[in-house]
């Protein structure tokens, strides 16, 4: 098997005198969307932030391609070609739908090709280019969430609860573009709570429980066994479909 | 009916901060009409301009790193102090009756105060501030702490009494426009302040840093999680905003044209009302919030004088009863 893009092993996480992350080894494949569940609480967010240097591993290493990126300053973990979008989507709502995406373009000016494939994803972004962010609707943040993300190729793509907040019509939509960006072979480790939308995108799946990962293999051998589901995370994917 | 009404003052509320300005000149205007209002209104624009000198630094280095540095009011003394010093050397310049010998004196103070207060703020980011990042009960003890010392230095360079801080000649005085005088020295910071107003929101707004610092104001997380070093661009946000205070320092100098070592001190409380009102981390929320504590001391100095000394504090907690968080809030989305 080909190592992997990013791999954790043993990650160890405190906020102060909680102690979150409980020892996490995980790996994602290049190429591939890997989902990571689990319920609410059990340090799925706290493992991206983490892989982000936004919250230091007391404990265990992160690589990223080979490359420890445990102890680096997060803007140089994003340097690496890692882009992350939070739970909270970190819009800038002061500044408008374009400067958003400039500033999202490290390498500086924007590709005017690449900014139609963005378009093409969420049209309603070039609708509102010039728009202060702050004043788009839930859905609309989302995708300009995303679409900072994926506005420079970039080597992994670490996204937080994406669908979460948001109408099914607009989680429909994310998933198209999840789709559109798994043929292109871009890595994604998108941490969710909607099984509906993880076994449309994911190809290989990691549950956590209580700070750790109980649980790797493939996204469809989990969709297609519902009592793995239930012992896993409490529910079932026909509940959600 | 009613929708209407609610979605029109809905958007009225929106919008204060560009019209809530022009609303208190004009009510100025229809409580007292004529010279008085002309001559208080530039008294409080040339002071606002001052006040927004002095506060926007201050304004940014809180809104993007979340650090309340009471040591500000430190490089408003220094800028001030500096001024004087370039004013004595400069003497002959500064009495000579011609304009440009004038804004020559006034030009290398400004340059002098700006150097010397950027270089104490570099000083003090370094040894006092970064030792204290995210803990603020921490950053309020050793930078009042910072101020005090500092005020015990001014005293050691300059001396303990007051020191006199006299206009160039052709800015003394004022100039008749129809039956109103005008101050010249006031006009003078008007356009001082406007000019460094405009620089500042064409850098924020037109360049490419002015939107790294804009974005780090509203999630500096995210901005760190997009590959932007952020801490870097701190240490020169904070000497320029200290340089900048320095700027405010020399203008409030001759403004007063008699200065103490507790002149930065004092103005800090008029500088946090600014910063407070107009919203953490916005330049043109700084900049009105500093126009509306300069008009309403000036106007109500005049009208209510027993009021004058509350009426910034007053206006404080008008606004925020009204907009709890300021003018122009930085939006983190």
């Amino acid at each position: 098997m080909a190592d992997p893009l990013l791999a954790l092993d043993g990650v160890h996480t405190h906020l102060g005198r909680y102690h979150i992350l409980q020892g996490v080894d995980l790996r994602v494949p290049e190429g591939q969307v890997t989902m990571l569940l689990g319920r609410n609480g059990v340090g799925k967010s706290t493992t991206l932030r983490t892989i982000m240097g936004l919250w230091r591993a007391s404990q265990g290493q992160v690589r990223f391609d080979g490359l420890a990126i445990t102890a680096r300053p997060t803007p140089d973990i994003a340097r690496l070609g890692i882009a992350y979008v939070p739970e909270d989507m970190g819009i800038f709502g002061n500044l408008s739908v374009r400067e958003n995406m400039v500033l999202a373009a490290r390498s500086g000016e924007l590709d005017d090709g690449r900014l139609r494939w963005v378009f093409g994803l969420f049209p309603a972004l070039q609708q509102f280019w010039l728009k202060t962010s702050g004043t788009l609707s839930g859905g609309q943040k989302q995708m300009l969430a995303i679409a900072r993300a994926i506005i420079e190729p970039r080597r992994l793509i670490v996204v937080d609860e994406p669908s979460k907040g948001l109408a099914p019509a607009i989680v429909d939509h994310l998933a198209e573009a999840f789709r559109e960006l798994k043929t292109a072979r871009t890595t994604l480790l998108v941490v969710e709570q909607n099984l509906g939308l993880a076994k449309a995108i994911g190809d290989t799946v990691a549950v956590m429980a209580d700070g750790r990962v109980i649980h790797t293999g493939s996204m469809a051998d989990l969709a297609a066994d519902e009592r793995l589901q239930t012992r896993l995370l409490g529910l079932s994917l026909e509940s959600h479909t | 009916m009613n929708e209407r009404r609610r979605i029109l003052l809905r958007r009225l509320s929106d919008s204060a901060g560009y019209w809530i300005v022009p609303a208190v000149m004009l009510a100025g205007l229809a409580l007292m009409p004529g010279t008085p209002w002309v001559t208080l209104t530039v008294a409080g624009v040339a002071m606002g301009v001052i006040v927004f000198m002095a506060a926007a630094g201050m304004s940014l280095v809180f809104g993007l790193m979340d650090v309340l540095n009471f040591a500000h009011g430190a490089f408003i003394t220094f800028g001030a102090f500096v001024a004087a010093s370039v004013f004595a050397a400069l003497g002959a310049w500064a009495r000579a009756d011609a304009l440009p010998l004038n804004l020559a004196v006034v030009a290398a103070a400004l340059v002098a105060a700006s150097i010397v207060a950027g270089a104490v703020g570099w000083f003090c980011e370094r040894v006092i501030i970064r030792p204290v990042y995210r803990a603020h009960l921490k950053q309020i003890l050793v930078t009042i702490g910072a101020l005090i010392v500092a005020e015990q230095i001014v005293p050691v360079i300059w001396g303990g009494v007051p020191v006199a801080v006299p206009r160039p000649e052709t800015l003394k005085g004022a100039f008749l426009l129809g039956d109103v005088a005008i101050e010249k020295y006031r006009v003078l910071c008007i356009a001082v302040g406007l000019v460094i107003y405009a620089a500042m929101y064409a850098a924020l707004a037109r360049t490419r840093i002015g939107m790294v610092i804009r974005a780090g104001v509203a999630n500096r997380e995210m901005v760190q999680a997009m590959g932007y070093r952020i801490d870097a661009l701190f240490v020169g946000l904070f000497v320029a905003g200290s340089a900048l205070a320095g700027f405010g320092g020399v203008m409030w100098a001759a403004y007063n044209e008699l200065i103490t070592a507790s002149i930065g001190n004092q103005m800090m409380i008029l500088v946090f009302i600014v910063i407070i009102i107009g919203g953490l981390g916005s330049i043109p929320g700084t900049f009105t919030g500093a126009l509306l504590v300069g008009l309403t001391t000036n106007y109500v100095g005049y009208l209510l004088p027993k009021l004058a000394l509350g009426s910034t504090l007053l206006l404080m907690v008008l606004v925020l009863l009204w907009k709890p968080r300021g003018l122009f809030p930085a939006s983190g989305g």
